[in-house]
């Protein structure tokens, strides 16, 4: 049997390398992939620890999860579209709104 | 009735803040009425107070009511408490008596001021004041009196503040005023110090028993008499009186001439015991009194101003009155304070009447010949100049009589001499003074002298009454020779004030009065020889001695001494202080705070770049730490 | 066995996701991540829940990646190229990212503490999962039914043409 373990680690670099994706990309929509890695490297570890505790509840998050992440996916292209239809730009470095 | 005696101060006090809140929607008729019906209520009650007392047995202690606790702390108390014994009824009414009349008189002098209300509202407040100065019980109540009385003297003297002269004249006097006072909180601190209370009773009686030690004793005194030089004009502190003349004139009546500049004396008096049990400070305070008195009528000899005269004068008289506390007579100094009350005011006012007359003019070489044409004014300003150069039977005669009789008593033969020299010059220079302005030819210019009028009833009637009690008021004080009814003054005083008796041989004390009057007498004759008989004579003496006329004329340039030693080192030193202190230091802390803070928020604003992927990068950071803590 | 089969899944999931970090091309990015989410999928089954692999594949590989695709072909933005990233970014990300990667491994450690775990029941693995999510988690289930048409409404709000635009 693989140890639980295992898994959990793969998860932690799979969400680390989405931080460094996030931070590296400067398009908008890489960066928006970049967050679905990291709501992925949750799901795993989430499996890989209802596998080590026993509980099942851990599949249950993860099925909340994809279902909420698909949501979120959703909208998020539908401001990214707006965004572009606006702007003619995905590059973040272009949208700076908010700056003080 | 007489139990009401605390509101004597109080009701002025009302009608002044009433004039002070309304007093620009009122009537002039309103205001006047208002104003002078105050103080003529005081009066009343304090008449009502004072016949009460006079009924009294003789040496029995006065009313007394306290009011609030005010300071209390730790065994030190000082709550606001009134008395109204024999020395408090005589200033009472001095100031109630004078005071409406004066009320009176200015209702017609300033009728044509703009600022009519803001007159009244000083007016009263500062009766409201010095009636709290005389009615307090203790030290630290009398003291916020006489800070009070500054205050409305500044206010008074400034009255036409637009003149910068009348501001500048308002701004020397409080100033002035202000180093007598550091001098007497000093004292009152002193006395604090040692414990036994601030009311005037325990004051008295402690330094009468020894309690208060006796060097503490005669430093208090002086330092309360070094206040008592700024409030009352003498040497040093005199020279806001001179400019304090840039007032109306009825406030010169009443300020500084009848009851604020008495202030001191009345001081000194009411701690009659602490003085008595003090040589040095006695000493002190006569021989200060002695010099200003001739210092100042040496001044009075050649000012071409009616009022500067006046002014000089007022000093050089408080000058006896200080002469006779310091050498015990202190009934006899409060006599003089009671009668020269009346005829400088007296004087004051009918001088008022004759600038009045003349559309302003002020200056006597502009003057002359009057006579004629003021029948009510020239009389009663006769009376005045009479009764102030103690000519017999006025009541200035008795008064300086009876202080120079004191000091002679006393052994103190220089003061005697010294009084004696100042009477004459006394009445030398209030002839000049009559007979410059009343006789003679009439040099006054077109302007002035076009419409010469005499002043209206409301100016004229309480010249009149002032006039009569300058001639009344010294048969109170006969002198032991005339008899029975000697000194009825003195007696009534005996329940306050501490008086040092001395018996002379009636024999001397004819010499004396004789002495006295020659002197008086001889004065008036010369006034007659220079500004009558030989009008030349002034000018001729002038040329022949200028150095010494100049010296007189510009007033010793006392004013410049201090202006050069004391006024613009401090300016010139407060400047740098201003440039170091408070432009360097505070304004610098203040704006490089404010430039800090916006130095800060220029450096902050780098972190709001407005990149979502900055923000991001917080967030990590965020998390990494607080992942961290959670680790560790 | 299950060994290799844990290796090769994750190398290319792990790989897959490199291959995004360095891609400059958005559509190359989006099928990079399609192969990793179905790896991603097979992991999941190798953690004995099988529903939630075939979920990982039908939606998130299947649906989600191919709308991001929709998207891309939209954008058509084949004209651009992204500039360099400074070193400054990369050497700051790199080393933020280590330590994030060092703590939650340590975090890791102290929670699962290196224990294989209670192999659970196969077969009836997704009957008991159907039975907690439509009796425990009744709630949270309908909620999230409705947050899913709540997305549908405000994607078609957001993005559907104006009229007349």
């Amino acid at each position: 049997m693989i140890p639980a373990s295992a898994f959990f680690a793969l998860a932690v670099v799979l969400f680390v390398l989405g931080v460094v994706a996030f931070f590296v990309k400067k398009d908008l929509l890489t960066q928006f992939m970049a967050v679905e890695v990291m709501l992925n490297a949750g799901n795993l570890a989430f499996l890989a620890l209802a596998k080590a505790l026993g509980k099942a509840e851990g599949q249950v998050i993860v099925l909340f999860v994809i279902t909420v992440a698909a949501a979120e996916a959703v909208i998020g292209l539908a401001i990214i579209v707006l965004v572009f239809r606006q702007r003619k730009t995905i590059q973040t470095d272009d949208l700076k709104d908010l700056r003080g | 009735m007489a139990e009401h005696f605390w509101l004597v101060p109080l009701i002025p006090g009302a009608s002044a803040l009433l004039l002070v809140l309304f007093g620009t929607k009122l009537s002039r008729r309103w205001i006047a009425w208002q104003a002078s019906s105050a103080v003529f209520l005081s009066f009343l009650l304090s008449l009502a107070a004072f016949v009460h007392l006079a009924r009294l047995p003789d040496a029995s202690p006065g009313l007394s009511k306290t009011l609030l606790p005010w300071i209390s702390s730790g065994s030190f108390s000082s709550p606001i408490a009134f008395v109204f014994d024999h020395l408090t009824a005589v200033m009472a009414l001095v100031v109630t008596g004078v005071g409406l009349l004066i009320h009176v008189y200015s209702t017609a002098y300033m009728a044509e001021d703009r600022s009519y209300a803001r007159y009244f509202a000083h007016l009263n407040l500062f009766t409201f004041f010095m009636l709290v100065l005389v009615m307090a019980s203790d030290l630290v109540l009398m003291f916020v009196g006489w800070e009070g009385v500054g205050l409305c003297s500044y206010l008074l003297i400034g009255f036409w503040f637009e003149r910068p002269a009348a501001a500048k004249a308002g701004l020397k006097a409080f100033v002035v005023n202000r180093v007598g006072d550091a001098a007497f909180i000093i004292g009152i601190l002193f006395l604090l110090a040692q414990g036994g209370g601030s009311s005037f009773a325990a004051i008295n009686e402690g330094a009468a028993t020894g309690l208060l030690p006796s060097g503490i004793v005669t430093l208090v005194a002086i330092l309360l008499f070094i206040g008592a030089t700024g409030k009352s004009a003498q040497i040093p502190l005199y020279v806001w009186l001179p400019d304090a003349m840039e007032g109306p004139t009825p406030v010169s009546a009443l300020i500084h001439a009848a009851t604020m500049v008495t202030a001191g004396v009345y001081m000194v008096c009411r701690l009659s015991g602490l003085y008595a049990a003090s040589v040095p400070a006695s000493t002190v305070v006569a021989w200060i009194g002695a010099a200003t008195a001739l210092f100042a009528a040496t001044m009075a000899l050649v000012q071409n101003d009616i009022k500067k005269v006046l002014a000089y004068s007022t000093v050089s008289q408080i000058g006896y009155m200080f002469i006779g506390c310091g050498v015990g007579a202190y009934a006899a100094g409060m006599f003089h304070l009671v009668t020269h009350a009346f005829f400088k005011s007296l004087l004051f006012l009918a001088a008022g009447s004759v600038i009045h007359a003349l559309a302003g003019e002020q200056d006597m070489r502009r003057m002359g010949g009057l006579k004629k044409h003021l029948p009510v004014t020239f009389p009663v300003f006769l009376v005045g100049a009479l009764a102030i150069s103690g000519i017999p039977f006025l009541s200035g005669f008795f008064s300086k009589d009876a202080i120079l009789t004191g000091a002679f008593a006393g052994g103190q033969y220089a003061l005697w001499a010294a009084g004696l020299l100042g009477a004459v010059l006394t009445a030398f220079y209030m002839f000049r003074l009559v007979y410059l302005t009343f006789y003679g030819e009439e040099r006054m210019t077109r302007e002035a002298g076009h419409h010469i009028h005499e002043s209206p009833r409301a100016m004229t009637i309480p010249l009149v009454f002032l006039a009569a009690f300058s001639i009344l008021a010294g048969y109170v004080g006969l002198p032991v020779l005339f008899g029975g009814k000697a000194d009825l003054f003195g007696r009534f005083m005996e329940g306050s004030v501490k008086t040092v008796t001395h018996h002379l041989a009636v024999s001397t004390e004819g010499l004396l009065v004789v002495l006295a009057t020659a002197a008086s007498l001889l004065g008036l004759a010369l006034a007659y020889v220079f500004y009558r008989r030989t009008p030349a004579l002034p000018g001729r003496l002038a040329s022949l001695f200028p150095g010494i006329y100049r010296l007189l004329v510009g007033s010793y340039y006392i004013d410049e001494v201090y202006e050069a030693v004391v006024v613009r080192p401090l300016v010139r030193g407060s400047e740098k202080v201003y440039v170091r202190f408070d432009l360097r230091i505070i304004d610098g802390t203040l704006d490089g705070s404010a430039a800090a803070a916006g130095l800060a928020g220029k450096g902050l604003n780098i972190l709001q770049s407005g990149l979502v992927r900055d923000y991001a990068l917080a967030f990590l950071l965020g998390a990494i730490i607080f992942l961290g803590f959670l680790l560790l | 066995m299950a060994w290799a089969v844990f290796f090769t899944l994750s190398f290319l999931c792990i790989g897959s996701v490199a291959a995004m970090v360095l891609s400059r091309n958005q559509a190359h990015n989006a099928l990079f991540l399609v192969l990793s989410f179905s790896s991603l999928g097979g992991l999941f089954g190798l953690l004995d829940a099988p529903f939630a692999a075939a979920a990982q594949v039908l939606i998130y590989a299947g649906a989600i990646m191919v709308l991001f695709l929709f998207a891309i072909m939209m954008f058509n933005l084949r004209g651009e190229l992204p500039a360099r990233v400074k070193k400054v970014r990369l050497a700051l990300t790199a080393g933020l990212g280590t330590i994030l990667l060092a703590e939650l491994l340590l975090a890791g450690r102290k929670l699962v503490h290196g224990s294989p775990g209670a192999a659970p029941a196969a077969g009836g693995d997704t009957a008991r999962l159907g039975r907690l999510l439509f009796a425990d988690h009744l709630y949270a289930f309908e909620i999230t039914s409705l947050l899913i048409l709540a997305a549908l409404v405000g994607a078609l709000a957001l993005a559907g043409r104006k009229e007349g635009a």
